[in-house]
Formats: structure tokens, C-alpha cells, sequence
């Protein structure tokens, strides 16, 4: 697998993983492990005063092993997605922030104006800013010319397992974009996967697909499979798609 | 209660020592600072301020960390 760059980053995996609705921590950490993936999403929350001790995820995920990608996840306007970028960099080991600001509470789909609002005063603040956004060609490359480090259009809605509704839609966006494009959200198994990468784009983020599999280790591993497999079948290049029959063995020879 | 100031940790009415730092506030919570990002009134204190900031009556505080997410 050839490596890729993000904001300057140089990473192995095209895989990205969330850390949120696993059954336990055991389990997240050994699905993340088998996943190969590098760069893992978390959120910025409020410390339980309670029972502080164990909800922090840095006590199950090594800092040091795993790029830490904090989110703004469950922000509404640009103004909440801010100040959480910026806890989250306070919090953090690094200036990445993957930039969520959702406009619709049933579809969680962007509000885009908010989106590229946001994105323009954290890329000014020195922020490599990852942008979940639509699959819309427009916002995205508005998103790049804002200064983005990556554009993440969705698959389909978070959480919602439903594949890559719309591979024209990604397709274009990644021919257009200089920047990476991460397709983020909306893989529900692994043959998704494998058909999202086929489009060329430079990795997928997902989470519930793993997270909420019978078995989110193995899931873990036949995602990071399906991603390779993806990839590699894009650079060789698929054959052309006819609407008709071509015999693979010769039509010559046959007996009377 | 006398000897004492009202403030809001992470949406909470507390009752907390006049005069406390944000440090000193975060020992009496059994939070390590290391672990916590402190937001005072909506401005992040960095790490090495902590034991310079005094709380004062009616201080919005927010105690933040990672947790799991997508």
C-alpha cells in the first residue's frame, strides 16, 4: 500500500476509525488494533465529575501509538464548533481537528454555510482542518480553497450503514480536489468498503460499521482488507463495463 | 453557607473555597490536569495558568477530556 498525506502527515492506513459505540473498551481497542488503522477519531466531552476515572479514552488508547483526531461531532453552529476544535487541540497531541457542524438533527447532514465559516477561522488559527461535508462538488471545493487538509464527503448519513449512495458524486470530488479526500460516514459493511476505495478516493472514516458489527474485531479486519483490496483494484484499473456478452474462450476451434 | 462562593462546573451549582485556583479546584475534584482541558468563562486556561487563575462567584467552568467518538 503506497502511503498518503494528510496536513503535512505522512500515514500507512487509508482506514480511519472512530471510537465511539463499542460494546466495551476491551473490545474497541482490540477492533482498532486489527483495523491497522492509525488515525483514530475521538469527541470532546464533558469530564463525568462523578466517575472521571475511567470514560477519559486515553486510558485505553496509547497517545503515542495512535494519531488522536478530535472531532467536533454534535455541533450545530460554527461558533460551538470552534470552541470545541479548540478544547480539543488543548487536549490534544496535535493540530488535526476533523470539522463537524450539522445542519438537521434527524439526518445529522451539514449545514455547509456553518461548515465553511468554521472551517476558514480554524484554518487561519493553524488548524489542518478535515471537513465532513456532503457530496457535493461545490462545498468541497469551496472547503478547499478555504485551506482544508482533506475533504470528507459522506457515503450516506452517519451511522446509518447504507453504503456509497452516490460513487458519481464522490468520483467527481475526488478528480477535482488537490487535497485528500477521506469519504466519511455511511459504510455499513465491507464490500462498501471495497467499492468506495475503487473510487479513487484516498480513505475512508467510519465507526458504527465496526463498532456495531455482531463481531467489531472481525469486522475490524475484513474493513482493513476490503480497503486494500479497494485500492489496489482502483490502480490496476478496472475493465471497461460492456452491456453485452464477450465469450472468454476462443469461438475458434470448436467441433463440427 | 458562609466561607464559601457559588459557581457552575460543567452545568452543575457548586459551592467552592473563595479565592481557590483553578488547580487547587481541580485536586479537590480528583481530576489530574494533565487529563483535563479548563475552560473559565469560555476562555481556555492552558495547563501551566491553572495555579494562576482564582476562581471568582459566579464562574462558568468547564472541565473537558476525550472521550470515545466518530
Amino acid at each position: 500500500m503506497t502511503a498518503f498525506i494528510i496536513g503535512g502527515r505522512t500515514f500507512k492506513s487509508r482506514l480511519m476509525v472512530g471510537t465511539g459505540k463499542y460494546p466495551d473498551n476491551e473490545t474497541m481497542v482490540r477492533a482498532i488494533e486489527a483495523s491497522g488503522a492509525e488515525i483514530v477519531t475521538v469527541a470532546v466531552r464533558r469530564v463525568d465529575l462523578d466517575r472521571s476515572k475511567d470514560t477519559s479514552v486515553l486510558h485505553h488508547l496509547d497517545p503515542k501509538r495512535f494519531f488522536l483526531l478530535a472531532n467536533t461531532a454534535g455541533c450545530y453552529t460554527a461558533t460551538d464548533a470552534i470552541r470545541y476544535a479548540r478544547l480539543g487541540r488543548e487536549a490534544g497531541f496535535n493540530d488535526f481537528v476533523k470539522l463537524e457542524v450539522i445542519g438537521d438533527e434527524e439526518t445529522l447532514l451539514p449545514d455547509v454555510q456553518g461548515l465553511l465559516e468554521a472551517a476558514k477561522v480554524l484554518v487561519k488559527e493553524g488548524f489542518k482542518v478535515l471537513a465532513y461535508t456532503n457530496e457535493d462538488l461545490v462545498t468541497a471545493l469551496r472547503l478547499e480553497d478555504a485551506g482544508c487538509a482533506a475533504v470528507m464527503p459522506l457515503a450516506s448519513p452517519i451511522g446509518s450503514g447504507l453504503g456509497l449512495l452516490n460513487p458519481f458524486s464522490v468520483r467527481t470530488i475526488k478528480r477535482r480536489l488537490r487535497v485528500p479526500v477521506v469519504v466519511d460516514a455511511g459504510v455499513g459493511t465491507a464490500s462498501d468498503a471495497c467499492v468506495t476505495m475503487e473510487q479513487g478516493v484516498d480513505g475512508i472514516l467510519m465507526n458504527t460499521a465496526i463498532a456495531a458489527a455482531r463481531d467489531p474485531v472481525a469486522m475490524a479486519r475484513a474493513m482493513r482488507l476490503a480497503i486494500e483490496a479497494g485500492r489496489a483494484a482502483f490502480l490496476a484499473g478496472r475493465m471497461p463495463r460492456r452491456e453485452v456478452a464477450f465469450p472468454s474462450s476462443p469461438t475458434e476451434g470448436m467441433l463440427d | 453557607m458562609k466561607g464559601t462562593i457559588d459557581v457552575v462546573i460543567n452545568g452543575e451549582p457548586r459551592l467552592v473555597a473563595p479565592g481557590v485556583t483553578l488547580l487547587e479546584l481541580l485536586r479537590e475534584l480528583a481530576l489530574d490536569p494533565r487529563a483535563v482541558v479548563v475552560e473559565h468563562n469560555r476562555q481556555i486556561v492552558r495547563r501551566p495558568a491553572l495555579g494562576d487563575v482564582r476562581v471568582a462567584p459566579g464562574d462558568a467552568i468547564e472541565l473537558v477530556h476525550f472521550v470515545g467518538g466518530g
